[in-house]
């Protein structure tokens, strides 16, 4: 039975994220002598972002071959399993963080507090919404995020709508504007405020070109339309400095708009410790790779700096479980 | 004679690449960095492949869907026809990564494969 | 068909600390909303703020009411559980010829009893409300001002009221009102109310319902007054700039609103608004990108440190406005009924005033009010884990394991909080929302959604395909894959 006052646990290497980058991060501290490991994930499996991305592109780098999101983190799950080293803890949810290293987390029935001799932050991004930029118009049901989005078709098998737009050009917009397709549902344009896409030139071929789907350049949402389900948007040209074109607004009836403006890294924690934080980005500020301005606490992955492709997080991420190895080592 | 343009996604490059047609048949092809343009750009006109991932339902499962893909490209103009045939489908016991749900789906020598793991011990103390 | 000594139409904060109100004594009471969820209307805008009482004009039901309402929203938000919390207000100039108007405020709100005003100057302000304009050069300091969860507290009203025999339907649009007999004696006729869930009677109805109003009261033919909506955008900030403001930040009244503030929320985020424009659509809740810019010039004038990169979200509301004052009567063309319109700013202020009110208005129109033996006056205080410390949240855990299953990370808001707040009355996601603040965080739910459709799918025996946003035709998703 847990008390309020349980002894703080110690423990030499505390992880927080059990996706890729945590993941991979275990593995190399391990690789690396750390014999104590603990994976703190909030989700009720390993895997992250990775278990929602069921489209190919991932590994070409790591692996040599192209995998799918799912594959890649089976992976990374089968390396960490195998470690007895790792103790994975799932459904855990770091609530407070000091900058000791003194984390606590709660379970369902469990509240518990750590205290981590080397901590590696591995807590990725999260989706820029509706909210944050600011879109006129109504509040109607029927506005999400892309990632959320992909999340209800891919994991609970719930099609969000029958006619989409999808606002931002980026990799994420794009996959499942191709998403949406095939599950019978008609994308019927890719507003993007830029003259050209951020997403991969794969994504634009097959998510695309592929199925016809209107891309406007240099676009914007004016407004959303609709009581209580989105109706409809009205989409106007822009210029270089994003001003609106007179004359140039058209409406595009649909049922659904997907947002595809941009990923934030979560790093609310780290803030909470008093690390030295970059404002703009919301990252830590850095003096050398995955450290922080407190030693003895690294970040990586998206957290640190929101990368591409996944190939690109689990080789950052090897170097952040090296760096808590050697910074382990040098505390003996 | 025809030219038709398209992008290279062998690679991050990106070449653009124009194939010159006759008689429906590629006579030239420009623009390409390296050889693996060159094999893109032809299949792409003559008979263009796409690897399709989706997801299966699963029933009685930790999951209520599987993903799955097809572990070689198959032909882009049966794509819809493939997404009515996967949903016809229903997994009803654990797979392995890798495993086959369908063998030769659609006949295109293409298999219909497991991505996601289903065999994960969850959580372990030491 | 059972005969209701008082139906109350409408559930936002009037009419819910109404049926509070009148729950305290020996009558039968039913309350209709239109919407699918109580609060779902007008009070679901309000930004939360518990006025002093200042710019009102001594002789008003405004001012009368709001200076009650503050004294008594203290006691009531103590005995719900709800929190309320005193943080003062400033009502800040920058001219020397403005400070003949804040002296003329004071003296105005000093007729109607707002206690402990003072006019504060720069070395106050400086040091009590540093990222306050330096240009400013006095301020007039109320106090007494004090910001509350809106839609907690019309939560927390009506559950209470339900615990003490209101009887509540939602989903329940007023179309008719009609009096069944015409012996012109209050009490005496009976008042045929249809609804979208059927035919009701009572002898005496309340019309409490925000923008719809006039409509209602013309359904018994008493149209001497018109709601004209009043639309006010407003812009929520990232808790990470709590402490903005220390105060509620007012500029200079100019004209029919109190101008653009500068708020602290209850939940902790920093707020800026409202604008003010009339229009004629009572459905109109869309914000625009003038209405950006207006807010943000004008707050950045009491606060210049505000940037636009910090919204992370914004709204608008509509206040149900007629005239300039409150119109709480019972109307003589209509014996039994009574009017509770108009309900602007500072309506959420006044209301447990305007309870008392509506309440003596029926009492000296022939309701005999006799009072209750047994009361419920207080309810448990809603668990909400972010507002707790650590050594709490664990002993809670150790009662229910639930506490510790965190579904929105944002807010940190457990499955149990959520299952409860679907115990308690929520049907939608908006419902939860405004009860627990699951998807009221920074990612607006995206983490969180899946899992909350899902308990509330189950805890609701519905369809995931049947949950909504708030209410039939906001439907979150359009169609499932399923088996044959």
């Amino acid at each position: 039975m847990l008390k309020a006052r349980e002894k703080v646990i110690e423990r030499d290497l505390v992880i927080v994220g059990g996706g890729p980058a945590g993941m991979t991060a275990a593995v190399a501290a391990r690789e690396n002598g750390v014999g104590d490991i603990l994976i703190l994930e909030r989700d009720q499996y390993l895997g992250g972002i990775l278990n929602q991305c069921i489209h190919t592109g991932f590994g070409l780098k790591y692996f040599k071959e192209i995998l799918t999101g799912p594959e890649y983190a089976a992976r990374f799950i089968e390396k960490v399993e195998n470690i007895p080293e790792v103790e994975v803890s799932l459904r855990s949810f770091v609530v407070d963080l000091k900058s000791d290293k003194t984390l606590t987390f709660l379970r369902p029935g469990v509240l518990k507090k750590v205290k981590a001799k080397a901590l590696i932050m591995a807590t990725g991004c999260r989706e820029r919404t509706r909210e944050m930029v600011h879109i006129s118009g109504t509040r109607p049901a029927g506005v999400f995020p892309a990632g959320l989005a992909q999340k209800l078709i891919n994991i609970e098998g719930l099609i969000p709508g029958r006619e989409v737009v999808i606002v931002g050009s980026g990799d994420i917009g794009l996959i499942m504007a191709r998403r949406f397709t095939l599950e019978g549902a008609k994308v019927k344009g890719i507003v993007e405020i830029e003259a050209s896409s951020r997403g991969l030139v794969r994504n634009i071929v097959q998510c695309v070109e592929d199925f016809d789907i209107p891309l406007y350049f240099r676009h914007k949402i004016a407004k959303i339309y609709g009581k209580n389900r989105v109706e409809g948007l009205e989409v106007v040209k822009v210029d270089e400095k994003f001003n609106e074109i007179e004359g140039l607004k058209f409406r595009i009836t649909c049922d659904t708009v997907l947002i595809s403006v941009g990923l934030i890294p979560e790093n609310e924690l780290i803030e909470m410790a008093g690390l030295e934080m970059d404002k703009k980005t919301n990252t830590p500020v850095s003096k050398e790779l995955n450290k922080t301005s407190i030693p003895g606490i690294f970040v990586c992955g998206n957290a640190l700096k929101v990368y591409d492709i996944v190939d690109s997080v689990s080789h950052d991420s090897l170097i952040a479980g090296r760096m808590a190895a050697e910074y382990l080592k040098g505390l003996k | 004679m025809i030219k038709k343009s398209l992008i290279c996604i062998e690679c991050p490059v990106g070449c653009h690449i124009t194939v010159c047609m006759e008689k429906n048949r590629a006579v030239k092809i420009t623009g390409n960095k390296c050889p693996k343009g060159e094999k893109y750009a032809l299949s792409e006109i003559q008979n263009p492949v796409r690897v399709l991932t989706t997801s299966v339902l699963a029933e009685g499962m930790p999951f209520k869907l599987v993903p799955v893909k097809t572990d070689s490209p198959i032909p882009k103009a049966r794509l819809i026809e493939a997404m009515r045939e996967v949903k016809k489908i229903k997994l009803d016991r654990p797979m392995h990564v890798g495993d086959v749900v369908v063998p030769n789906f659609l006949g295109t020598n293409a298999n219909l494969v497991v991505t996601r793991e289903f065999f994960q011990r969850g959580t372990h103390t030491k | 068909m059972k005969i209701y000594d008082a139906a109350i139409i409408g559930g936002g904060v009037t009419g819910g600390a109404i049926a509070r109100e009148l729950s305290h004594y020996k009558l039968d009471i039913a309350l209709f909303e239109k919407e699918e969820e109580l609060a779902f209307g007008v009070s679901k805008s309000n930004s939360g703020i518990i006025h002093p009482g200042t710019q009102n004009p001594p002789d008003s039901l405004k001012g009368r009411l709001s200076v009650l309402g503050n004294a008594l929203t203290r006691k009531i938000s103590r005995e719900l559980g709800v929190d309320f919390k005193e943080v003062g207000a400033l009502i800040v100039a920058f001219k020397d010829e403005d400070l003949p108007v804040l002296s003329r405020l004071k003296s105005e709100a000093e007729i109607l009893g707002v206690p402990r005003l003072k006019i504060v100057k720069r070395g106050w302000l400086r040091k009590n409300e540093p990222n306050l304009n330096r240009e400013a050069i006095a301020a007039l300091y109320a106090p007494s001002a004090g910001i509350i969860s809106p839609y907690r507290l019309v939560y927390d009203l009506c559950e209470n009221a339900k615990r003490n025999g209101v009887e509540f339907y939602t989903c329940a649009k007023v179309r008719n009102v009609t009096r069944l007999d015409f012996s012109g004696i209050p009490g005496k006729s009976t008042f045929e109310i249809g609804t979208a869930k059927g035919i009701f009677k009572a002898r005496y109805v309340i019309n409490a319902a925000g923008l719809f109003a006039d409509e209602v009261s013309a359904m018994v033919g008493v149209s001497d007054f018109k709601i004209q909506p009043r639309k006010g955008d407003e812009f929520l900030l990232d808790k990470k700039k709590e402490h903005l403001a220390n105060h509620v930040l007012f500029p200079l009244p100019s004209g029919e609103s109190k101008g653009v503030l500068v708020i602290k929320t209850s939940d902790g985020n920093p707020m800026i608004g409202p604008t003010a424009h009339e229009t004629d659509d009572k459905d109109d809740l869309s914000t625009s990108d003038e209405g950006l810019r207006e807010v943000f010039s004008s707050a950045k004038k009491l606060v210049p440190t505000l940037s636009e990169n910090d919204i992370i979200a914004y709204f608008a509301g509509l206040r149900p406005a007629s005239g300039h004052d409150f119109i709480i009567r019972h109307e003589e063309a209509a014996p039994g009924f009574v009017n509770v319109a108009g309900i602007q700013s500072p309506g959420l202020t006044a209301a447990p005033a305007i309870a008392l009110m509506a309440a003596r208005l029926l009492k000296r129109n022939g309701l005999r009010l006799r009072r209750k033996f047994i009361f419920h006056r207080h309810r448990r205080k809603e668990v909400h884990l972010f507002e707790m410390p650590m050594s709490k949240t664990a002993k809670l855990i150790e009662k229910d394991p639930g506490y510790g299953d965190i579904v929105c990370r944002c807010e940190m808001v457990s499955a149990k909080e959520i299952e409860d707040a679907i115990a308690r009355g929520a049907t939608t996601l908006d419902g939860i929302k405004f009860r627990t603040r699951a998807q009221a965080g920074r990612c607006h739910g995206g983490f969180c959604t899946t899992r909350i459709m899902r308990i509330l799918a189950q805890k609701k025996k519905l369809q995931l395909t049947g949950i909504t946003k708030r209410g039939r035709g906001s439907e979150i998703v359009k169609s499932q894959r399923k088996g044959d």
